[in-house]
């Protein structure tokens, strides 16, 4: 590709022929101003407030949408730009609810920064906040359109990205706005709760729904035991939120934090992840020696559980029958926990720490009981975490590092590499084998299924049957393992099926501005924590094989069965047009 | 208890009762539809037809869901659709849809004293209808009467010359 010269502010740059003049910026570190850009997603151009200046230019020019030309001199500091600049962020401001003390984004906002750059503490223009009721009646995300920038950013996500189609921009002029059809809460339309929106707004305008006063509280009550189990891919992510350098891997760290906060117990999902590797490869060789339905698809990820039963509904014969591992912590919490430690369940608190909004939908299904009380009690992003930690006033990055407590502390790394895209599959894939064959794998590393493209595939080899498998990330990728599946055309044995970009390493609850790069090393990170423990299959993991021993029995078991599957069901969303009432 | 409540709430809305989409009118969309050969670049045509054939000239939510499934065009893209255009209605107007212009030519000869008798004998002001629900009155851009401004358009039929009280109450007598 060709490479093009251009000044900007007078500094000569060089970049590839293609790129816009806000990218070619950033590499001289010139932060040009902007709102509706995403540096993952596709040029919007609606905000206008990276307007700058180009020599032979009348208009002033934006860009986030203007590629580069030979000699090009831009100026991104003129008067006229920046006149503009604060005119477009004081119109903004008249229609905002500037309510950033009690704003979940306070300090981690990007209209509050421009205001702080542009120094505008409050417009002279008469406010005139005009916005839709507030939608705070689920349970993983508030809407709120009095704080809405209308970037059109969560649009991307939800249409392009996930291919949900709920969030959409309506009306024009005054009344132009972002909302689901006919304005309906996000709960009565097909919205999975992947939280892929809140993860790229701007601004507090969707945010995820905020449960650490539940958690405190819980904390604080003498009668609670309260415990704690966090998700694989948080360990790789919560040192953003205290400006660790990105992919960090903090997991000592955290535990000492999470002990601090004063959790009674502190627990690893990696070990009901391995349980679920246990229980969903045998469900696999099951199906594939006894017959059953294939592709058989996993069922680990809420927002995907959510897609199936809301859209695909007539599907459901693929999924695994599997709880997802938080749901199976939870249940062991409420059921083997207590009886070893001789207490009643009602008296044990779970809270997870997940990379995930749908997490919180998936907790208060009704189904997830065991012993008559919810097996999760309270699920915290890791966002939400992080602010935990910081209203504590711990210092995170002093912390001396803690190690998770028994009977649930130790996981393998098959249960680690859970959190980035592929690894259930390989977990899974390692676990099958050994089971299988009763032979040891060649290799552990199946990398054929890791990274960020979209679908992946791999044939392995058991024994003489060749077993076909595909990994999909993001809805939209999924949809169309869904379709080969629908026409009878699906190759597949295997199916792994994560709602989020990147898997739960990418999930709509991970620390603001989890772009694709950053995605990439927390990624590296999970396989060098998969590297560099010394169990890396899940049917190896001592304390799971005691589990079984003491009190599952076996996998698939009448004990598993009861705390461990489940049954997925139509989420009923679907108008049913066969039905239509005569004329009257 | 609380926990469940969320939840249960949702799965009670799911599929609402059909207040407006009967198996005729279905049939008359799947007309439509046809006629069209379901082509999603007519969508806007394909609305408008199906929006004059419903009581109160609206599209409810069970009708652009039904053209959704029918068309498999995302439901929000409809609803952006319907919200774009101003012809296009996402709530109940009313038996007769009443349009003012409010162009450039019009507001020139005057069409103030045509709102202001319309607003005087029906009592309601824009995007607004009366309780009885028979009319309902909106502003557009312009219908191309400027010849016979100032101009209102009642259910599609245009009328023009409406300089008068007198004038406008002649018309609106023929919509009883
Ligand atoms: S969205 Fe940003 S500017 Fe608006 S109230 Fe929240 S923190 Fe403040
Ligand atoms: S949570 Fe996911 S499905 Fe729901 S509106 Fe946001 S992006 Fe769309
Ligand atoms: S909700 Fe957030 S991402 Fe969506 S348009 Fe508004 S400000 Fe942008
Ligand atoms: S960032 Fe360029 S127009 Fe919004
Ligand atoms: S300006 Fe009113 S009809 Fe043309």
């Amino acid at each position: 590709m060709k490479n093009i010269k251009i000044k900007i502010d007078n500094i000569e740059v060089i970049v590839p022929e293609g790129t816009t003049i806000l990218e070619a910026a950033k590499k001289v570190n010139i932060n040009i101003p902007h709102l509706c850009y995403h540096p993952d997603q596709a040029i919007k151009a609606n905000c206008r407030l990276c307007v700058v200046d180009v020599s032979g230019s009348r208009k002033l020019t934006a860009a986030c949408s203007s590629f580069v030309y030979e000699g090009m001199e831009v100026h991104t500091n003129t008067k006229k730009v920046r006149d503009m600049q604060k005119g477009i962020l004081e119109l903004i401001l008249a229609n905002h609810d500037q309510d950033c003390l009690k704003c979940l984004r306070n300090g981690n906002c990007e209209l509050q920064a421009l205001c702080q750059r542009f120094n505008i503490s409050k417009t002279n223009l008469v406010d005139t906040v005009d916005a839709l009721p507030l939608d705070d009646t689920n349970p993983s995300l508030i809407r709120d359109s009095a704080k809405c920038v209308k970037c059109n950013r969560c649009v991307d996500a939800c249409q392009k990205v996930q291919e949900v189609h709920v969030l959409t921009h309506s009306h024009r002029s005054v009344h132009y706005n972002i909302t689901p059809a006919y304005e309906m809460p996000l709960e009565q339309t097909f919205c999975v709760f992947c939280g892929q929106c809140a993860a790229v707004c701007p601004v507090g305008a969707i945010v995820e729904k905020d449960d650490t006063a539940k958690v405190w509280d819980a904390i604080y009550d003498p009668k609670k035991h309260v415990i704690v189990q966090v998700a694989p891919a948080v360990r790789v992510a919560l040192g953003d939120a205290f400006n660790l350098p990105k992919g960090t891997i903090v997991t000592g760290k955290m535990v000492a934090a999470l002990r601090r906060l004063g959790f009674d117990k502190i627990f690893d999902t990696n070990f009901t992840a391995d349980l679920t590797i246990m229980e969903e490869g045998n469900e696999l060789i099951q199906r594939l020696t006894k017959g059953g339905t294939l592709p058989m698809i996993t069922s680990c990820s809420p927002g995907w559980i959510n897609f199936i039963e809301g859209r695909y509904d007539h599907l459901l014969a693929h999924l695994s029958s599997c709880k997802s591992p938080q749901q199976m912590f939870g249940a062991l919490s409420k059921s083997y926990y207590p009886e070893m430690a001789g207490m009643d369940p009602k008296n044990v608190y779970t809270v997870s720490i997940m990379p995930c909004t749908a997490k919180k939908y998936e907790a208060q299904r009704p189904e997830m009981m065991t012993n008559g009380v919810a097996e999760v009690d309270a699920v915290l992003t890791t966002r939400e975490l992080a602010r935990m930690i910081q209203s504590a006033g711990i210092d995170f990055v002093a912390l001396e590092e803690d190690q998770f407590d028994n009977p649930f502390g130790i996981g393998t790394g098959a249960g680690a590499i859970f959190g980035a895209t592929g690894g259930v599959m390989e977990a899974a894939l390692r676990t099958a084998y050994e089971v299988i064959t009763g032979k040891g794998l060649p290799s552990l590393n199946f990398t054929e299924v890791r990274g960020l493209s979209g679908i992946k595939e791999s044939i392995v080899l058991i024994d003489d049957m060749e077993l076909k498998v595909a990994v999909a990330h993001g809805l939209g990728n999924a949809k169309i393992l869904l379709k080969q599946i629908e026409k009878g055309e699906s190759p597949y044995a295997f199916i792994e099926i994560m709602a989020c970009p990147g898997g739960c390493i990418g999930g709509g609850g991970q620390p603001i501005k989890s772009t694709r790069d950053v995605k990439e090393k927390r990624i590296e990170a999970i396989y060098k924590i998969d590297e560099d423990l010394p169990l890396r299959k899940s049917h190896k993991n001592p304390d799971i094989l005691k589990l079984y021993d003491n009190y599952l029995g076996e996998p698939l078991g009448h004990k598993s069965h009861q705390l461990l599957h489940t049954h997925y069901h139509s989420r009923g969303m679907k108008y049913n047009f066969s039905e239509l009432p005569n004329h009257k | 208890m609380q926990r469940l409540e969320g939840v249960r709430q949702m799965n009670s809305t799911k599929t609402e009762s059909f207040g407006i989409l009967t198996r005729e009118l279905a049939q008359e969309i799947d007309k439509t539809i046809n006629h069209y050969r379901s082509n999603s670049t007519k969508l806007v045509g394909i609305l408008l037809d199906i929006q004059d054939i419903i009581p109160k000239q609206y599209i409810p939510r069970e009708v652009a869901a039904y053209v959704s499934e029918k068309m498999n065009i995302p439901l929000s893209k409809i609803y952006d659709v319907i919200s774009f255009y101003a012809a296009l209605s996402d709530v109940p107007r009313a038996d007769y849809v009443i349009q003012l212009c409010d162009s450039v030519v019009c507001k020139v000869t005057g069409n103030t004293t045509l709102r202001d008798t319309i607003s005087q004998l029906l009592g309601i002001k824009e995007q607004e209808s009366t309780p009885d629900g028979k009319y309902w009155l909106e502003y557009t851009p312009c219908f191309g009467a400027c010849d016979i401004s100032p101009a209102m358009r009642i259910n599609g039929k245009v009328f023009g010359h409406l300089t008068t009280q007198d004038s406008v109450k002649a018309v609106l007598d023929q919509y009883r």
